[in-house]
């Protein structure tokens, strides 16, 4: 096993509270796999991503758990007593973009404004591995190739690319040391549908040549649908249902990943007002009490709003945190939500 | 300053936005690697011509890098066009420069791609918001103001609003600082506005909502918008046109059903082939496109197209296509689009489960 988190918590301190933004999440992943994690819009997927990297904000506190990566506890070395994270860590410097790389949310601010985009690149190369300038240069053309950037724009600066180009540059400097570990944080939001076939296609390709494993996190259920081979789906910092992608797709077990899935946009049939989740995604800093979706779920009962569901297993490995799963599953339909 | 700010009707009435043969050509630097060698001209916007009218969405679509942004940037003056006309309200707001363009420049909001453009790193989210309200003069008491400024944030998808008021830019999810910025932008009524990828962070859900709540705005107060968006689904369901990018070029401009059901240029195919579908066992059909997209540092000679066209010909690679008019309103810049109009649509309707009724 390459990644293990065991309940990991990360609650953010505010000026009027906490934010429970991780709030006891486990997920595994072997030498070479993809995981996608899915969720609504502030459920915790980067808080649990910094987690995973040891990036958390000096006001982020971890309050439990433990992450395992490569055989090496990685809080052990980082956090500090009142839970927070060291500033500075030489052993996980090495760790971080040599093993575990991270391709940021909103990219566009993650690349150094006053730097031409392919020296930053070039330098990552260096700074990390013993090659010649010539040859860090070279494999940063390979990867502009790769993330699909004319390479006659490499020695531009940041302001000069667009959305999509920054975000792409990104991935590139995150494939460029070859890590075991990607954890890729909405990859793809800035980018249309032909570019992402192509750099979803080419990771894959890389992925599999060099035994690299990826966590996908994305708000894009169809392009985990396609990446992915196993799923988490996340809802109020923690998670709701995990299993393959074909399970999670197929053999729904959550009502709200069920919810999830169902309100997609189309370029097929007619145009019809979409369909959303009815009420609000919950607060975290005062989390609903018992299973956290059930002011939203339309087969809450009272159980629901007093006990915390446990973990339920459905078949080896796909696990829903829903009472009743397995009552529900097979006639979960998106149409209740409507 | 007030005196540019139209009182008579614009020139082509009804047109909120009319822009002709837009240009801008961005110089740039050769980098360390080819020293001595002259200058870069990126084409990032090359000749675009649109009209929007009132109260009418136009959807800009394309590829990564194809002028998107620049073109929300000039249109809202940003950014100094390098040739073209830009009529807004009727006045050629092209060339103003200074306190004239300052009295225009206020009518209009620009949804930022990147929502730590549209938000200032220092100001909570309170500030953020309700900064518009005072550059307008809009709202006397902080009381007006702060219940304007949660109804606006609440609009937005963002519930409870105020435990998010007084954090910082930094101190929330992407998603939540995309809806920041929608949030700013929507708190006034615009005469016209620009959303740069506006719900690209967000999930399905919140998404819906964010779509439907500018869908009402418009319904309501006849807001205009340009609509910029990778996404053709998204597209299709905001806009009542639809404009189909290629490198700083519109190739096809039509009526939004029309577009998506009958797509006369192969790039139009060829976006519409490649939209994903979520199902883990749907089986993709080849995208009709070959090649790489070229640099806009090197735009190719004939159709600009015809690199990864895969329906190519002689007179593609020589001659550069004119427009042309395949239905009323509906234009494409290919030199066989009546071919691939009358063959109609790639995409065979199926039932809609997924949109509400
Ligand atoms: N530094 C911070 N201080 C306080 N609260 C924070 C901080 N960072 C994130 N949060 C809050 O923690 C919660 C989870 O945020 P997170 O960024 O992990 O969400 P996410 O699932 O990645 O959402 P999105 O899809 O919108 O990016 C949100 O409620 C957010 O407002
Ligand atoms: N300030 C600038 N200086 C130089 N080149 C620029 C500048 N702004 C944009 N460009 C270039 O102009 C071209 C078009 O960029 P633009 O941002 O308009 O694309 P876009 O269609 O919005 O793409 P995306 O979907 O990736 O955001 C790109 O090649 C980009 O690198
Ligand atoms: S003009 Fe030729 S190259 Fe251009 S899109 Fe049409 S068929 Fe393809
Ligand atoms: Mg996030
Ligand atoms: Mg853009």
């Amino acid at each position: 096993m390459l990644l293990e988190v065991q309940d990991l918590v990360v609650h953010y301190k505010i000026k009027t509270g906490w934010v429970h933004a991780t709030d006891g999440v486990s997920i595994q992943l072997d030498k070479g796999e993809t995981l996608g994690l899915v969720g609504e819009s502030a459920c915790g997927k980067t808080t649990l991503a910094y987690g995973i990297s040891q990036l958390l904000p000096s006001n982020a506190y971890i309050k439990g758990g433990r992450v395992i990566f490569d055989g090496k506890n990685l809080l052990k070395m980082t956090m500090k007593k009142d839970g927070r994270l060291k500033e500075y860590d030489n052993e996980l410097n090495k760790i971080r973009w040599k093993e575990i790389s991270m391709i940021f949310q909103g990219a566009m601010n993650a690349l150094n404004p006053v730097q031409r985009v392919g020296d930053q690149i070039a330098e990552a190369i260096l700074f990390h591995e013993r090659v010649t300038k010539q040859q860090a240069r070279q494999r940063a053309e390979q990867l502009y190739n790769l993330v699909g950037i004319p390479v006659d724009r490499i020695d531009h600066f940041p302001h000069e690319y667009s959305g999509g180009m920054k975000q792409r540059a990104m991935i590139a400097m995150a494939l460029a040391l070859n890590p075991k570990l990607v954890i890729a944080d909405e990859p793809t939001t800035a980018l249309d549908v032909i570019t992402q076939n192509k750099i979803l296609t080419k990771v894959r390709e890389l992925q599999d040549r060099l035994e690299m494993a990826m966590i996908i996190i994305t708000h894009d259920v169809s392009v985990v649908a396609k990446t992915a081979k196993r799923i988490a789906v996340m809802y109020a910092g923690q998670i709701s249902e995990t299993g393959t992608t074909r399970e999670i797709f197929k053999e729904t077990a959550h009502p709200y990943t069920s919810g999830l899935l169902g309100s997609f946009p189309s370029i097929k049939g007619k145009v019809r007002r979409l369909a959303t989740i009815k009420g609000n995604p919950p607060s975290l800093v005062e989390p609903p009490t018992g299973c956290r979706f059930h002011p939203r779920c339309p087969y809450v009962q009272d159980i629901c709003k007093t006990q915390n569901p446990p973990g339920l297993t459905m078949s080896p490995g796909h696990i829903s945190f829903c009472h009743f799963a397995k009552d529900l599953q097979g006639k979960l339909s998106p149409e209740v939500f409507i | 300053m007030s005196a540019v700010v139209p009182t008579q009707p614009s020139v082509e009435p009804g047109f909120v936005m009319n822009v002709q043969n837009l240009v801008k050509h961005f110089e740039l630097k050769a980098g360390f690697f080819a020293l001595g060698a002259p200058p870069l001209t990126v084409k990032a916007v090359d000749g675009v011509s649109f009209k929007i009218h009132t109260g009418e969405i136009m959807g800009l679509v394309g590829e990564s890098g194809c002028g998107k942004t620049t073109t929300g940037r000039l249109v809202t003056r940003l950014e100094n066009p390098s040739s073209g006309r830009i009529d807004f309200l009727g006045v050629d707001i092209a060339t103003l420069r200074g306190s004239d363009l300052v009295g225009f420049r206020k009518y209009m909001q620009m949804i930022f791609q990147d929502p730590y453009e549209s938000l200032n790193p220092r100001f909570t989210v309170f500030r953020a918001v309700a900064d518009p309200l005072n550059v307008l003069g809009i709202a006397e008491t902080q009381e007006e103001r702060l219940e304007l400024v949660i109804k606006a944030l609440e609009d937005a998808g963002l519930r409870p609003a105020d435990e998010l008021l007084g954090r910082f830019p930094h101190e929330l999810s992407g998603g939540q600082r995309q809806r920041v910025a929608i949030a700013r932008a929507l708190v006034v009524s615009p005469r016209f506005i620009v959303a740069d990828e506006p719900v690209s962070m967000l999930d399905v859900s919140i998404r819906a909502g964010v779509m439907n709540l500018m869908l009402e705005l418009r319904q309501k107060y006849d807001i205009p918008f340009l609509f910029i968006t990778h996404d053709i689904a998204v597209a299709r369901y905001m806009s009542d046109t639809i404009g189909v990018m290629y490198l700083g070029r519109l190739a096809e401009m039509g009526p939004t059903e029309e577009v998506i059901s009958r797509p006369a240029h192969p790039y139009t195919r060829a976006l519409l082939a490649a939209v994903p579908v979520p199902d883990p066992e749907h089986e993709y059909s080849i995208v009709p496109i070959t090649g790489e997209l070229p640099s806009p540092v090197n735009i190719p000679k004939g159709c600009r197209f015809h690199t990864r066209c895969v329906y190519a010909k002689q007179v593609c690679r020589e001659v550069e296509p004119a427009h042309v008019e395949v239905s009323p309103g509906h234009a494409t810049l290919c030199h066989f689009a009546h071919d691939f109009y009358s063959v109609g649509s790639l995409i065979p309707p199926s039932p809609p489960k997924e949109w509400e009724g």
